[in-house]
């Protein structure tokens, strides 16, 4: 009896805390979604799923630079974290733990600091720039600050560990022996690596894309701190709505999209790793 | 001759990769050292953009601004209590999901899982939509429920690895030779656990501490460390944040560094005590 119960005991306090203010919380905002009003009369339900239809017809330019820009930077931190995470992984030796640590390092500084930092070495006479501009390398104009192209670097740069950490938990796991075989059945370094190393660390690859994807699609801190009116992401919108319009239902219903969105597009990414997979062991 | 030809070939590419490995980890500290020398630069008030000279000034009066002061005093509180109240809530669900069978498992594991993956605008504001609707004001308490919220999932599933491949004749020898099920958790399984506890809850206090997006929805009036440079960044940094964040960023990877040789030395003692028998 105690044994049964054992594992209940365990998991209610944790699970009733996620419940209240994880579970309820999603309940309650896709009830606000619906709601019409203002902050000052009030809100009342009135199910008005035209909330849904006015956000993404007024926010679609937003949402999809949002994907973009998330897409971007998974990209770019995949190719980023992959030769080094294989690298560890393969040839780290004793060392592999310290390599995780100076991995980790970067999450001992606010991610809002390394945001500004970035903005400080990026800035238009900072000292990447004021030093090629001196020497006339680049026009007095050039600038990187409020462009596309420092929200996305921000982005790889600060969901690069999200990305590294699956990518060398999958290698790491990789059984060695199947290398070997493939080794002994006189396979060159790239045919190893092509057709046994890649396909088999797929899966740490999908953990990576998704830890990388989602956050990165959905902040708004290195947009706001890196880039400009014209890099607008759909996070800033949300934020926006909910805190200084206090248009809570449309905010609710775009919290909803993006969501909804995001997940999509890791359902159908999975659902291709997986089918490939599959095709790589039936030829 | 081909053999003289290769040896020299074959350990240029062989440091393609370390070198490369080398760039990468120096690109993530690049900010971490800006913000460390910043933090020594002689400078008044905000501008803090040029080098003018090396100075602690900053150091001695790392307090002198009330705000920012407050704002990271609530931080290490609400860090230091939502890692005590994430630790217990997380490593309680690793320990009943490690070692246990039973029903309602896969539900527990796929809320986790949700919670891991929903972006954190969505979690904050609906967290702020709930606060709104029951009438709750926002402030610390909020902030704290919020934090031990997002990091619970955390917790939990850094100490399940840590049981992976656990050995539950150990506990059951405990109890055969009576210890009391309450003795033989104490000191059987929680000694062996202890590492991923430490690791769970050095994560969990790093996304405490570090956290804006969540909190900025459920924070009220209240500020954090992260929330204050946030506001203050349209007017200057002033190199106060640089210190404290280089203090926070030494603390941490002090602790971190502190766990490594720690899990090393019992590796290593485990080893001889094998070899021994």
């Amino acid at each position: 009896m105690r044994k049964r119960l054992a594992p209940y005991l365990l998991i209610v306090p944790g699970g009733v805390w996620l419940a209240l203010f994880f579970l309820v919380p999603l309940l309650v905002m896709l009830s606000v979604s619906t709601q019409t009003g203002n902050i000052e009369d009030g809100f009342s339900q009135t199910f008005h799923f035209q909330n849904y239809v006015d956000g993404i017809k007024q926010y679609a330019p937003q949402l999809l630079r949002s994907l973009e820009y998330g897409t971007i930077a998974t990209l770019a931190a995949l190719l980023i974290a992959y030769p080094m995470a294989y690298w560890i992984a393969f040839y780290g030796g004793r060392n592999k733990s310290t390599f995780l640590l100076l991995l980790l390092l970067p999450f001992f500084v606010s991610f809002v600091v390394r945001t500004l930092s970035w903005e400080f070495l990026l800035a238009d006479q900072g000292i990447i720039l004021g030093p090629l501009k001196d020497l006339g390398v680049l026009p007095n104009d050039f600038h990187v600050l409020a462009t596309p192209f420092a929200v996305i670097c921000g982005l790889t740069y600060n969901f690069l560990p999200f990305m590294a950490l699956p990518l060398y938990v999958g290698l790491e796991r990789l059984d060695r022996r199947v290398v070997e075989a493939a080794q002994d059945l006189y396979a060159s370094k790239t045919e190893v690596f092509r057709k046994v190393i890649l396909p088999l660390s797929m899966p740490g690859v999908l953990a990576g894309v998704m830890l990388t994807f989602i956050p990165a699609s959905a902040d708004f801190i290195n947009a706001s701190i890196l880039g400009g009116p014209s890099t607008t992401m759909i996070g800033n919108i949300i934020q926006t709505l909910f805190l200084n319009n206090f248009d809570y239902p449309l905010a609710s219903a775009l919290g909803f999209v993006v969501m909804a969105v995001l997940l999509l597009a890791m359902f159908l990414y999975a659902r291709r790793v997986g089918t490939d997979e599959l095709k790589e062991f039936t030829t | 001759m081909s053999v003289a030809q290769r040896g020299p070939r074959r350990r240029w590419t062989s440091r393609i990769l370390p070198t490369y490995t080398a760039i990468v980890i120096l690109y993530l500290m690049l900010p971490i050292f800006v913000m460390i020398l910043f933090g020594f630069n002689d400078t008044t008030g905000r501008f803090n953009f040029t080098w003018q000279g090396f100075t602690l000034r900053h150091y001695r009066e790392l307090f002198a601004i009330q705000d920012l002061t407050t704002a990271l005093r609530n931080s290490l509180s609400i860090a230091a209590l939502s890692t005590v109240f994430a630790t217990i809530l997380g490593t309680m669900i690793a320990l009943a999901m490690g070692r246990y069978r039973f029903r309602g498992k896969s539900s527990v594991n796929m809320m986790m899982f949700m919670n891991i993956a929903s972006p954190e605008v969505v979690l904050g504001a609906s967290l702020l939509a709930l606060f709104v609707t029951v009438n709750v004001s926002r402030g610390f308490l909020t902030i704290l429920i919020a934090h031990v919220m997002f990091n619970i999932a955390y917790v939990a599933i850094t100490v399940e690895a840590r049981l992976a491949g656990f050995d539950n004749s150990l506990e059951e020898a405990a109890q055969d030779l009576g210890a009391r099920p309450w003795t033989a958790f104490w000191k059987v399984i929680f000694p062996l656990i202890f590492p991923g506890v430490l690791a769970g809850a050095l994560l969990a206090f790093a996304l405490s501490i570090d956290d804006y997006v969540i909190t900025s929805f459920v924070a009220g009036q209240t500020t954090t460390f992260p929330l204050w440079v946030f506001g203050a960044s349209r007017l200057g940094i002033p190199p106060q944040v640089n210190v404290m964040g280089t203090l926070i960023f030494v603390g941490g990877a002090a602790l971190a560094v502190g766990n490594l040789l720690w899990q090393r030395r019992m590796a290593r003692a485990e080893v001889t005590a094998r070899t021994a028998v």
